[in-house]
């Protein structure tokens, strides 16, 4: 798979402050790509680069093989963190010159405005102005604004933030079945468990440097401690508790089960297989539960950054 | 440039759809014939009351051919009512006042020692036109104890009328003087005018995009630059559209309304004329004049002043309002714009004081001919100046400083502009401008 967006070696400084130290980030043609990074990490500078509302110090950033230029406006499809339409213009109005401002002609945009709008659901908005919606109103709005001229890329940062739980997932099924439609999508955010849910592959900054980045399974694989949640139905929990510490390293329980079972978090040693943990607790009792201790992004996130700072 | 198109479009709907717009265009004309016409009847109804003044002559110099009545003041011949029983009558506003005139032994004593009655302060011009009849009789007076001829010295006077001429082979006269001062103050004052309301619009509808937060979705799509242009382009188109509505408005309305109501419109405009041009004025005012009137319009190089006009008004509004951009892009409403505008504001009403003070007495002094070259001042000051005749030469500078200047500015403009319009929270200080300049792309 070849990469929709090459970003080399980027460096923005503003004034005496770096915003971007040497970022360097593939995104694969046709992925989910998750943007993470604490508050004024330079999530947004990178954002704005990408989208030539800023020009890099140094780096260089391809776009689909050829060097970023003014008239890729039209292949990006951009959805801010700070939302906003013109208040007092009438919506329908509003979409079509947004969707002119990209490149569409203005029968296309109307085209194209008709099939979303009664897809979400609100043709009876068209002569409304921003005004009279609500915040969730104007944000599906502004999402399809984003997506309508079919572009190449998509950067989403904070998608789902002032939507219901209903108008998010509406929304997130949309941005996955763009992807499958073949669109490459930026994902910026904050909420973990939609990067689990949406994400093929993540970077992570920090300080203004990135100091992760891959497919987000090899992340994880790599974050792995080799713990197990271990769940045992045995007369002798004493005793076998007791055994097991002096094999594997133990600590409590972060989950429950239903019943009065021994549990315990067990972690492995770098030689110790999965498949020693689990013959010695078949020796003892009727296993119940035993399931490897995945990171999550989230917990990715903070021991990254963490380690960083 | 077919985006740029696009965003003059919006701004200039935008702007036009406004609700205050329509009410402003279309109000405006109203308000303003309605306040000519009110200023116009509050004048007639003042003059059309007669005053009545009550003289009384004990030096027996003057005589009632010497207190003539006119359309607006009466004078009545109380000698022999006595000076108490006058005063009182004036106390009791019987009359507008008392002008007694003593006997004196000497006419120097005499001019020194008249006085004036009256329950409230007596206007200007009743007070002059007294003074002026009892200088003229007292100066006849003398004249006639030297034996001089009163008759030959009338038929002496002589009225001069010199022609003005410059080199460049064009005759002026008073009249066209005028007429040039009028066309120099209309052109200065319109274009400030426009540069304060249009210019603060274009501000206004920069703070509105950063406020709303539709800013980085914009220039997402289009670059910063062209979006200023496209505003500072709408907007002005959207004023110059309200500025000919309102001509035609006010030009439909006023005759209308002198039709209907049968008001002279020339008595009308004179009224609010100083005495010098209510001079030149009569002078056209009847129907043959009125022709040598367009001879001297038609005399103004006006090919030449609609060019420059076209210049300095275009060069002018585009320097100040990417300054107002610049300004609104750099606060995050509109309560912040204070500390930047003042700047801003101080060279365009620099430019009309001096235009007034000094062009219109000397259009060629040092100050006028300094500050219609000064860039910022000049767009005034200039347009002023231009129906007196510039050479091409100071022309060319002036236009070229301009122009420079113009750009730079809108260089300058475009960088804040662009920083700006992406920075929210503090209130930026003029060194926070100064860093904002040095950022690159």
């Amino acid at each position: 798979m070849s990469n929709l967006l090459e970003i080399n070696n980027v460096v923005k400084n503003y004034g005496d402050f770096r915003a971007l130290n040497n970022v360097s980030i593939h995104i694969p043609k046709g992925s989910v790509y998750g943007l993470l990074g604490p508050n004024g990490a330079g999530k947004t500078s990178l954002i704005r680069i990408i989208n030539q509302i800023t020009m890099p110090d140094e780096g260089t950033i391809f776009l689909d093989g050829e060097p970023l230029s003014p008239k890729h406006t039209a292949d990006i499809g951009y959805l801010p963190e700070e939302r906003g339409l013109y208040k007092s213009m009438k919506v329908g109005e509003q979409a079509l010159y947004l969707a002119q401002l990209k490149g569409l002609s203005k029968s296309e945009a109307k085209k194209r405005l008709k099939y979303w709008f009664e897809k979400f659901d609100i043709s009876a908005w068209w002569n409304k102005k921003i005004e009279e919606l609500s915040k969730g109103m104007a944000q599906k709005v502004q999402f399809i604004v984003t997506v309508l001229h079919q572009p190449k890329l998509l950067i989403f940062d904070e998608p789902f933030s002032g939507f219901d739980p209903i108008n998010a997932q509406l929304i997130a099924q949309e941005i996955l079945k763009l992807r499958d439609e073949g669109a490459t999508i930026i994902f910026s955010t904050h909420r973990m468990e939609s990067v689990e849910e949406m994400c093929d592959e993540i970077a992570l900054i920090n300080k203004s440097n990135k100091i992760l980045d891959g497919k987000l399974d090899d992340i994880k694989r790599e974050f792995r401690t080799n713990t197990f949640q271990v769940g045992l139905h045995t007369s002798n929990a004493k005793e076998v508790e007791s055994q097991l510490k002096e094999k594997f390293e133990v600590f409590p329980p972060d989950f429950k089960l239903l019943g009065n079972e021994l549990t315990l978090n067990v972690k492995l040693g770098r030689q110790d297989s999965a498949n020693d943990l689990l013959a010695f607790l078949t020796n003892r009792g009727e296993v119940q539960h035993f399931v490897e201790l995945i990171p999550s992004a989230n917990d990715i996130f903070i021991q990254a950054v963490n380690k960083n700072n | 440039m077919s985006k740029l198109k696009l965003i003059i479009e919006r701004e200039f709907i935008a702007k036009v759809r406004n609700k205050s717009f329509i009410v402003m265009t279309f109000l405006s004309p109203l308000i303003m014939v309605g306040m000519g016409f009110l200023v116009y009847f509050l004048m007639k109804k003042n003059n059309e009351k007669v005053k009545e003044i009550v003289y009384i002559d004990n030096s027996g110099l003057f005589s009632k051919e010497d207190f003539k009545d006119s359309k607006t003041v009466h004078y009545l011949d109380f000698t022999s009512k006595g000076i108490e029983d006058t005063k009182q009558k004036v106390e009791q506003g019987n009359y507008y006042g008392a002008l007694i005139i003593p006997k004196q032994d000497s006419l120097e004593l005499l001019a020194k020692s008249i006085e004036f009655y009256s329950k409230d302060s007596p206007g200007m011009s009743v007070m002059n036109a007294l003074e002026n009849k009892i200088e003229t009789k007292i100066r006849n007076q003398k004249l006639n104890d030297f034996g001089i001829d009163i008759n030959k010295i009338n038929a002496s006077r002589i009225q001069s009328d010199i022609k003005m001429y410059n080199f460049s082979g064009e005759e002026s006269s008073k009249l066209i003087n005028g007429l040039k001062i009028g066309v120099g103050a209309i052109a200065g004052y319109f274009l400030m005018m426009f540069v304060m309301i249009y210019g603060t619009s274009v501000m206004r509808s920069v703070i509105e995009e950063k406020t709303s937060r539709i800013i980085e979705v914009i220039v997402s799509s289009v670059k910063p630059f062209q979006l200023m242009l496209g505003k500072i382009i709408g907007n002005a188109s959207a004023g110059l559209l309200q500025f000919f509505i309102w001509g035609i408005l006010i030009f439909i309305l006023g005759t209308l309304a002198t039709s209907l109501l049968g008001i002279n419109m020339a008595e009308m405009q004179t009224a609010n004329l100083s005495a010098e041009q209510l001079e030149a004025a009569k002078n056209v005012a009847s129907g043959d004049k009125m022709q040598v009137l367009i001879q001297e319009v038609l005399r103004l190089p006006l090919l030449k002043l609609f060019v420059l006009f076209i210049f300095y008004f275009l060069g002018g509004y585009m320097l100040y309002s990417s300054l107002f951009a610049a300004v609104g892009a750099a606060v995050d409403n509109e309560t912040d714009t204070q500390q930047f505008m003042l700047p801003i504001m101080l060279p365009l009403i620099l430019g009309v004081y001096v235009g007034f003070a000094t062009v219109i007495n000397d259009p060629h002094g040092p100050i006028s001919v300094a500050f219609s070259h000064i860039p910022l001042t000049s767009p005034i000051v200039m347009l002023m100046r231009v129906p007196f005749g510039v050479t091409w030469t100071e022309l060319a500078i002036s236009m070229s400083l301009l122009l420079v200047t113009f750009m730079f500015m809108v260089w300058l403009a475009a960088k804040i502009y662009r920083v700006g319009i992406l920075m929210y929270g503090k209130k930026p200080t003029y060194k926070d401008l100064y860093k904002w300049l040095k950022y690159k792309g």
